[in-house]
């Protein structure tokens, strides 16, 4: 009898263990950094309040309102440290107060499911660039069709140095945080190195004091390249303003004074693109501009004579460098383009079909 | 090691930046705030450079009466004010040496440094912004002169899309029956933004991400080199 009256005490607790889970509980927020909880509630009622109890045991409420939906993420929380709740309502029927607690746990997750398909794609346009690459070391030649805003580079030396006037080379006003600014060094690197060879005059304004120091060496290296040390001049690269209309202005001052040969506006551009460009249109140099910024470019594309257009800009130092490493992975960005195409025309045939958890993969649902 | 030393810091780095993405458990979380921490410390050092930079440059040229060296003078004597001015009596509600200056703020009604970044800064930044709308203006100008098919082609898109975005466009069109709705100016107008614009839009931004990938790729494994100042 009495191991009967045991179990039968021990289903009544199983069941009021499930019948509370059933109630309010607590699941861990997937793929975080451990610093949310999401609470769940099923209960009858038209409006709840949510407590969580403080450092001191006192309870707060965190949530008071409508019962739907019955779920809550509490967020800020600190990760794998243990956080009291309580659910207060008042049953409808019999006006009853009632109130279950719990205690939950974040947990810091090790992968972020939601960002599988980007980790994917990354994986595998990466392999491809790798793929590439070793190719080329295998002695494999591939076909880099013409940039002919990079071949532009050599024409505007040319005339800068036939006119005995300086080349303007404007890094854009993003930071070295930027991949667009260092894409825009490496451009750099190989203009001042023809600029070099051919002893004629660079004329480099920064907006930022870390493009400038990077720039700055930059120059002198490709000078020491080129094997004109002497030729290098300090003030070539130089700092001008942080702010970005005062940086235009003086850049503008610049171009009227000075009466460049050849622009060069290649980085991170804004709204002062337009500005820039137009003030050099009215000097009658030799402009190129290039940027992956999409709302810029029709501004480039009009007052200049040549533009880089998105990924033309990346592709620039293996373009110029012709390294047979650098124009293999090359191919590998237009592996990724393929990738890209077939995707899309596959999501779209998934979506004319139903199949929804494609676009889902990709959202990252 | 001079030309190592950067290269393994660049691809260890590189790694755990691009591992954070996708870890969010400690210490990767944790990396890339610290790491742009470090990016501001070295950059507020580097501003130091910028403003030795700004003088020896600026007084190079003044010093050798180069063309229009006093517009040189005059930046050089507006950023020493500014300097000067922000020492003394400090900006909005940092106090500078002198303290708060509550007279000089009683006379002026704000402190001189905030007086002048309201009063001369300000108006300055906002006339060289201003501009750009006459440079809109000329560059339309250029891109709509009819020479090919293309520029035919832009031209009639940029009328339809100035027109519908106007009042005199919706006017034009009101005449068109509501079962031929698509035809109405604003409609087509609001068409041309919404799906060529921005499939095109779409493309240079996918392409240029892929750029990024393959650029950083590249930096990361160290075969693009010549951001160090040389590829070799």
């Amino acid at each position: 009898m009495k191991k009967l009256l045991l179990i039968f005490w021990l289903v009544i607790f199983c069941v009021t263990l499930f019948a509370d889970n059933d109630i309010f509980w607590a699941l861990d927020l997937p793929s975080d950094d451990g610093k949310a909880l999401i609470l769940n509630w099923n209960v009858a009622a038209d409006s709840i309040h949510l407590q969580k109890a403080d450092s001191l045991g006192m309870w707060v409420t965190i949530f008071s309102g409508q019962n739907q939906p019955a779920s809550f993420t509490d967020s800020n929380l600190n990760p794998d440290t243990a956080y009291q709740y309580r659910l207060q309502y008042t049953h409808p029927q019999t006006g009853d107060s009632l109130s279950y607690t719990l205690q939950a746990q974040p947990k810091e997750q090790w992968f972020n499911l939601h960002k599988l398909s980007l980790l994917l794609f990354i994986l595998v346009v990466s392999l491809a660039i790798l793929y590439y690459i070793m190719a080329v070391k295998r002695g494999k030649d591939f076909y880099i069709r013409r940039i002919s805003g990079l071949d532009s580079m050599d024409e505007a030396v040319g005339r800068a140095t036939e006119k005995g006037k300086p080349i303007l080379y404007v890094p854009g006003i993003s930071d070295l945080d930027d991949m667009q600014t260092i894409a825009s060094l490496t451009i750099l690197s190989h203009l001042a190195h023809r600029v070099a060879e051919y002893d004629s005059q660079l004329i480099v304004p920064c907006k930022l004091s870390m493009v400038m120091s990077a720039a700055k060496e930059i120059v002198k290296e490709a000078y020491l390249k080129a094997g004109k040390p002497d030729s290098y001049k300090d003030d070539s690269v130089f700092y001008l303003t942080d702010d970005q209309f005062g940086y235009v202005a003086g850049i503008d001052g610049i171009m009227v004074r000075e009466q460049p040969a050849a622009n060069f506006f290649i980085g991170s551009f804004y709204a002062e693109s337009l500005i820039l460009a137009e003030t050099g249109y009215s000097t009658g140099a030799i402009q190129t501009a290039g940027t992956a910024q999409a709302h810029q470019l029709p501004f480039f594309v009009v007052s200049c004579d040549y533009t880089l257009i998105g990924e033309e800009l990346f592709a620039a130092s293996a373009y110029l460098s012709r390294d047979p490493l650098q124009l293999g992975s090359l191919k590998g960005h237009d592996f990724g383009k393929l990738l890209v195409i077939t995707t899309i025309i596959l999501g779209v045939i998934a979506e004319i079909i139903g199949w929804h958890w494609f676009k889902a993969f990709f959202e990252g649902v | 090691m001079k030309r190592n030393l950067p290269l393994i810091f660049a691809f260890i780095c590189g790694i755990v930046v691009v591992a954070s993405d996708f870890i969010p458990h400690r210490p990767f979380n944790l990396m890339i705030d610290t790491l742009q921490n470090w990016f501001m410390i070295i950059v507020g050092f580097a501003i130091l450079l910028g403003q030795i930079s700004l003088f020896q440059s600026n007084i190079y040229k003044i010093q050798h009466k180069v063309s229009g060296w006093y517009y040189y003078l005059a930046g050089l004597i507006s950023f020493v004010i500014m300097l000067v001015l922000g020492l003394l009596w400090g900006t909005q509600e940092y106090q500078g040496l002198l303290g708060h200056g509550l007279a000089v703020q009683a006379w002026l009604g704000s402190k001189p440094f905030d007086y002048l970044f309201d009063n001369a800064y300000l108006p300055l930044s906002a006339t060289m912004f201003s501009l750009l709308a006459f440079f809109v203006a000329s560059a339309a100008y250029r891109a709509f002169i009819i020479r090919s098919f293309e520029s035919n082609l832009l031209m009639i898109t940029a009328i339809i899309v100035i027109l519908g975005r106007t009042s005199f466009g919706g006017m034009l069109t009101s005449w068109v029956p509501e079962s031929y709705s698509f035809w109405h100016l604003p409609n087509l107008s609001d068409f041309i933004m919404e799906y060529p614009n921005t499939a095109a839009q779409r493309a240079i931004m996918i392409s240029a991400a892929l750029g990024i990938i393959g650029s950083s790729l590249r930096i990361i494994l160290g075969i693009e080199r010549s951001y160090l100042g040389s590829d070799k």
